[in-house]
């Protein structure tokens, strides 16, 4: 997949402080993120392109893009 | 992405809080907001009211996303951490039971209807204009200005927390966001964290 020397970015939440309410989920053009159980976000990084869109949104800020390290 | 039928619950909320202005007794409508959550985590585990179908969150994401009326800053550290969240939460059901026992006294008849929504917990808005007698008891028309007063208090706080930093920060310390999100916790742990 990737062929650059750069990792690609993705999402990554903070669980211990999501408040799981969904927002980001909404807004992924992708839908790459569920929310887990009512408890916290997961993003499934095989389907996420690390667009920033979900960051954007989340009302406690608790979601950031970052190289993966796969 | 297309647009779903409950993507349109902001205007039920809306709806709520002008027909508040008219007549007080439309505001046990509420309790809706109240129970519709708590049956959806029970029964399923999921904050499903949350993800899907709360018009409040829909309202703040309306107002101060594609109207711009928010900052769009973080919400401060604090405001996310565990102790306020659940703080807020004592708090807000501390002054919900306090209501409910200034209503049970006017159903006891101890204590006279007072026609007032309390903002903010501590100011008293008159409010007779929206009350035209009922043939119920008194206490009817109380639990309708107390619980409007809950609804009312808790939009202009989310309005607040709008404005001033993402549109939907009031997700993050709502009562019913906090409350659902225990109970799937609660319920998930009892199935032994299995998936
Ligand atoms: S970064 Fe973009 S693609 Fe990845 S989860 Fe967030 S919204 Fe979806
Ligand atoms: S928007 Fe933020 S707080 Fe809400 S579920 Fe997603 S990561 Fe969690
Ligand atoms: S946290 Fe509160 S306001 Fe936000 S979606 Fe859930 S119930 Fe609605």
């Amino acid at each position: 997949m990737a062929n650059t020397t750069r990792a690609p970015r993705k999402a990554a939440v903070l669980q211990d402080q999501c408040v799981a309410c969904g927002c980001c989920a909404k807004v992924c053009p992708l839908h790459a993120i569920t929310i887990y159980h009512g408890i916290y976000a997961t993003v499934d990084t095989a389907k996420c392109v690390g667009c920033g869109k979900c960051a954007k949104e989340c009302p406690a800020s608790v979601i950031e893009i970052r190289e993966a390290t796969v | 992405m297309k647009k779903k039928w409950y993507d349109y619950l902001w205007i039920v909320t809306l709806v709520y809080l002008v027909l508040g202005f008219f007549n007080i007794l439309f505001a046990w409508l509420g309790l809706l907001c109240f129970f519709i959550p708590l049956i959806i985590s029970v029964a399923t585990g999921t904050k499903g009211y949350c993800n899907r179908y709360c018009g409040r969150g829909q309202l703040f994401g309306l107002l101060g996303g594609r109207f711009g009326l928010s900052r769009k800053r973080d919400v401060p550290n604090w405001m996310k951490s565990k102790w306020f969240r659940y703080g807020f939460l004592i708090f807000f059901f501390a002054m919900f039971f306090q209501m409910l026992w200034n209503t049970y006294w006017v159903f006891a008849g101890a204590s006279d209807l007072k026609q007032v929504v309390t903002l903010l917990w501590t100011f008293k808005l008159p409010w007779q204009w929206a009350y035209h007698g009922t043939v119920l008891h008194a206490g009817v028309a109380q639990f309708a200005f107390g619980f409007y007063s809950v609804m009312l208090t808790s939009t202009i706080l989310g309005l607040i927390t709008m404005l001033l930093f993402k549109p939907r920060s009031w997700c993050v310390y709502c009562p019913m966001g906090t409350t659902t999100q225990l109970i799937c916790k609660a319920k998930h742990a009892g199935r032994g964290n299995r998936t």
